[in-house]
């Protein structure tokens, strides 16, 4: 264990907490963003609560052209972006920027989904009661989608400590990054093999925390 | 809530009347409402019946507005329903309580829970909405399950969630869509005859749709038949059952109170003597006739030998009737005048044919 020297320790350390930053960061501001939108694209949609195709399609074109630009090329691309929100277009704080971007368009989707796996004789229902708009998305569709909400953060959560890794390319630091750097380009197989298990353990933790959650808030 | 003047409980106005209804679906036109016009009367529980696709879950939407009419009126508790601004038809949505075939429970929420949603819909302070599922759910005989969730309720139990929600908001009409096709059918006769209890309890006025008529034999006053987006016949229920007018309600009306001949009856039926004939007739009771010893009358009267092939006495709304295959042998002119006679007592007799009470028979399977 020669290699595993103080030095190499706070290495380890620091660059854990950089991603555990990078991923909570872009997770959340997703998750506040994702929402919304995944409402907007749903209620809008043919046949939804307020159709409106003025609105549905040019914000599906946005997001899909988001989840299918590679992510490696999209923080490169965004980075005027980062810096104007960022102040800088270099270190973790920057990288949230491309990660909470990429996360967004990716999480609206899966609420998407969930959001339409509630019954529509439930909505129904609660429209024959005389409920507004406004309540049938925060009365209805939320709180009867929200098992699905949750596992659709897990899976958000789990892709996002994948793509953290890729932020090394902009200085944003984490394992991943280490893991390269000294892994691979200074040769040292044993920092590569430790920062992959703490991946491992990392995407263990949130899924089974995840589905644990899901279990719990779940009552069919 | 809108101060809509509306006359209140006025009996001599329906509670719905819905004038010449027409809707179309989808680029293709197809017709799920093609003309209909009914009105249900204040207190009554009016059932339409029809196979799928008949139109009668389009109609049923168009009460509440869940689906517009493309033409025609809906007049509900006096509100011309299709006048009303989106506040106005969400009032007077409170009015209408409405019962679903797949029970469209909140998942997420207990039954309490269930039953408050439309009183916190409609912005009930919560200690009045605690007193009022506390008032509903032992109408509905579910105190215990206060806090289950719907997954862990039967079918019944479930609709009978649906049913206490549908009456939180203190409707004066019940809508049921199908409410109790998903069920067996005990569970059915159970959730029937507390839907006509609370009709008589709370002044509700209830319309029904289904495809069995045996709903609408248990518990409806009036009854329409619904086919291919009209209303192909309409009246008391048991003038509908007794008296069918078309072939379709011919064949509802089999599935419930038809009589079928057992295979094999006929051929085994004597052969008449030389100079008689025999022939098979379908005699319906209903009324004052029900109760008179028609059969021994004939038998007297014309010198008959009648043999009772078949029967069934059944009463619909505490009304009796009898529907009866005899095979009457005798002269043919006596026979003749003894189904004259009987129709001018009232009986309504018809020949038939063995093939026919074969098929009588193929409808009521």
């Amino acid at each position: 264990m020669t290699w595993l020297t103080p030095a190499m320790q706070d290495l380890l350390i620091e660059a854990s907490w950089q991603t555990v930053l990078m991923v909570g960061a872009a997770a959340g501001i997703a998750i506040l963003l994702g929402l919304p939108l995944a409402l907007l694209l749903l209620v809008t949609a043919p046949g939804g609560l307020a159709p409106n195709a003025a609105v549905n399609r040019p914000l599906g074109l946005v997001v899909n052209a988001i989840r299918s630009t590679p992510f490696i090329i999209l923080m490169v691309a965004i980075v005027p972006f980062t810096r104007l929100v960022a102040g800088t277009s270099i270190g973790t704080t920057a990288a949230i920027v491309p990660l909470a971007l990429a996360a967004t368009a990716f999480i609206a989707r899966l609420f998407e989904n969930a959001l339409r796996e509630v019954d529509r004789g439930v909505i129904e229902a609660a429209r024959a009661m005389g409920a507004t708009r406004l309540q049938i998305v925060w009365k209805v569709l939320v709180p009867e989608a929200l098992p699905g909400l949750v596992a659709a953060v897990t899976v958000t959560l789990v892709s996002l400590v994948g793509y953290s890794a890729m932020a090394g390319a902009v200085g944003g630091g984490g394992l991943g990054d280490l893991g390269i750097r000294f892994g691979y380009q200074r040769f040292m197989p044993e920092v590569m093999a430790i920062v992959v298990v703490i991946l491992i353990l990392f995407v263990q933790g949130l899924q089974s925390l995840g589905d644990w959650l899901v279990r719990r808030l779940s009552h069919r | 809530m809108s101060p809509e003047p509306f006359a209140e409980a006025d009996p001599s106005r329906p509670a719905i009347r819905l004038t010449d209804l027409r809707r179309r679906f989808g680029a293709t036109g197809a017709v799920a409402l093609d003309g209909v016009s009914l009105e249900v009367a204040p207190g009554e529980i009016f059932g339409i019946v029809g196979r799928s696709g008949a139109g009668k879950s389009t109609l049923i939407r168009c009460v509440n507005l869940l689906e517009r009419p493309d033409s025609g009126e809906v007049e509900v508790l006096g509100r011309n329903m299709l006048a009303l601004d989106e506040s106005g038809l969400r009032a007077a949505r409170r009015d209408i309580g409405m019962v679903f075939q797949h029970f469209n429970l909140l998942a997420s929420r207990t039954v309490a829970g269930n039953v408050a949603f439309p009183l916190e819909v409609a912005g009930v302070p919560r200690a009045e909405r605690e007193a009022r599922v506390a008032e509903l759910l032992p109408l509905v005989g579910l105190e215990a399950k206060r806090d289950a969730y719907p997954a862990q309720l039967s079918g019944g139990q479930k609709q009978r969630v649906g049913i206490a929600r549908a009456l939180a908001s203190r409707p004066r009409l019940l809508l049921c869509d199908e409410a109790t096709s998903a069920l067996d059918p005990e569970t059915t006769a159970e959730i029937l005859s507390l839907v006509r209890s609370l009709r008589d309890r709370l002044d509700l006025t209830v319309l029904l749709i289904t495809h069995e008529m045996a709903v609408v034999k248990a518990i409806c006053d009036r009854v329409a038949v619904m086919e291919a987006g009209r209303v192909i016949e309409a009246g008391r229920v048991f003038d509908v059952f007794t008296r069918p007018r078309t072939a379709t309600t011919r064949s509802f009306v089999a599935e419930v109170i038809g009589h079928s001949v057992p295979a094999g009856t006929i051929a085994r039926l004597p052969e008449p003597r030389p100079q008689e004939v025999r022939r098979l007739l379908q005699v319906l009771f209903a009324g004052p006739s029900s109760t008179r010893a028609v059969v021994s009358e004939v038998s007297r009267r014309f010198g008959l030998d009648l043999n009772i092939v078949s029967g069934r006495i059944d009463a619909i709304g505490g009304e009796p009737f009898g529907v009866m295959t005899l095979a009457a042998y005798g002269p043919p002119d006596q026979i003749d005048g003894a189904i004259q006679w009987m129709r001018s007592i009232g009986i309504e007799v018809a020949e038939a044919v063995p093939e026919e009470t074969a098929q009588m028979k193929l409808e009521a399977a």
